[in-house]
């Protein structure tokens, strides 16, 4: 972890030296906290039982994965953003919004507290729902705005 | 003032995902999107030290729900599984759903493990 972190502030920002790397790592903190926050309100507002199919993280996941299919579609593919937009909303925002680690320690709970069937349900589940969200939400906006046939 | 704990935690953890991302994207001419499976793997190791370790409420809300949660991230993995799909490398598309799964819960059942006999 800190080699990776090192890693990453060493080689990551003098790489495109004067093009300003800073405001996107800028506008990527302060949609990650939004995301980050906006998961947390998720999860308190629908606190999943101990023992219980983590339904909160699998509804932030499949609706960041829909938004997020829906959002690059628009911006790489149908109107031109202002260079921060991804960044912000995409890296930042819906990263900071859907978690891969509170999925894969949520099913480690569940298997360690002897609950196999939810917990290979969820395993299941997650990427299934997630994947079909991204695609579905990407080809409905292409066929919506680009009126691509299928 | 929970939510700004989870706050300034997002705010370390999303930049630190975009860092890494960077640096291990220029590293390699492949399609597979090394960079979000290095994060995931790692923040799923983190969370699992932390969950095994049971440190305080705020901690757990700082390091686990904002910097876990934020340098993790579904999305993005969904969106690079997709694009791998389309572009016509299903064989990678299909390695990055088993590979990231299978290895990022290892990784939290290592973590937990190595936080729990800490």
């Amino acid at each position: 972890m800190t080699a990776q972190e090192a890693e990453g502030v060493r080689t990551a920002v003098p790489r495109r030296p004067g093009s300003g790397q800073l405001p996107v790592v800028g506008v990527v903190a302060v949609g990650g906290g939004l995301g980050a926050l906006a998961r947390h309100a998720a999860a308190q507002g629908w606190p999943t039982a101990q023992g219980g199919f983590p339904w909160t993280t699998f509804w932030v996941n499949v609706v960041g994965c829909a938004v997020i299919g829906v959002f690059l579609v628009l911006i790489t593919e149908v109107l031109t953003a202002h260079r921060l937009v991804r960044p912000f909303f995409g890296t930042g925002v819906l990263g900071g919004f859907t978690t891969f680690s509170t999925y894969a320690v949520d099913l480690q709970r569940l298997f360690d507290a002897g609950h196999p069937r939810t917990a290979l349900a969820y395993l299941a589940a997650t990427p299934l729902a997630a994947l079909t969200a991204v695609w579905l939400a990407a080809a409905a906006t292409r066929r919506v705005l680009l009126r691509r046939p299928r | 003032m929970n939510w700004l704990v989870v706050v300034a935690g997002g705010m370390i953890g999303a930049p630190l995902r975009y860092l890494t991302d960077r640096a291990v994207q220029s590293r390699h001419d492949s399609v597979f999107p090394w960079g979000t499976f290095v994060v995931n793997a790692v923040g799923c190791l983190v969370l699992g030290v932390l969950t095994g370790a049971a440190p305080g409420p705020d901690l757990r809300l700082f390091l686990g729900t904002g910097l876990c949660g934020a340098l993790t991230t579904y999305s993005t993995f969904s969106y690079e599984t997709l694009r791998l799909a389309e572009t016509g490398a299903g064989l990678a598309a299909a390695v990055n759903v088993a590979a990231s799964v299978s290895v990022g819960l290892g990784a939290a059942f290592a973590g937990v493990w190595l936080g729990q006999a800490a």
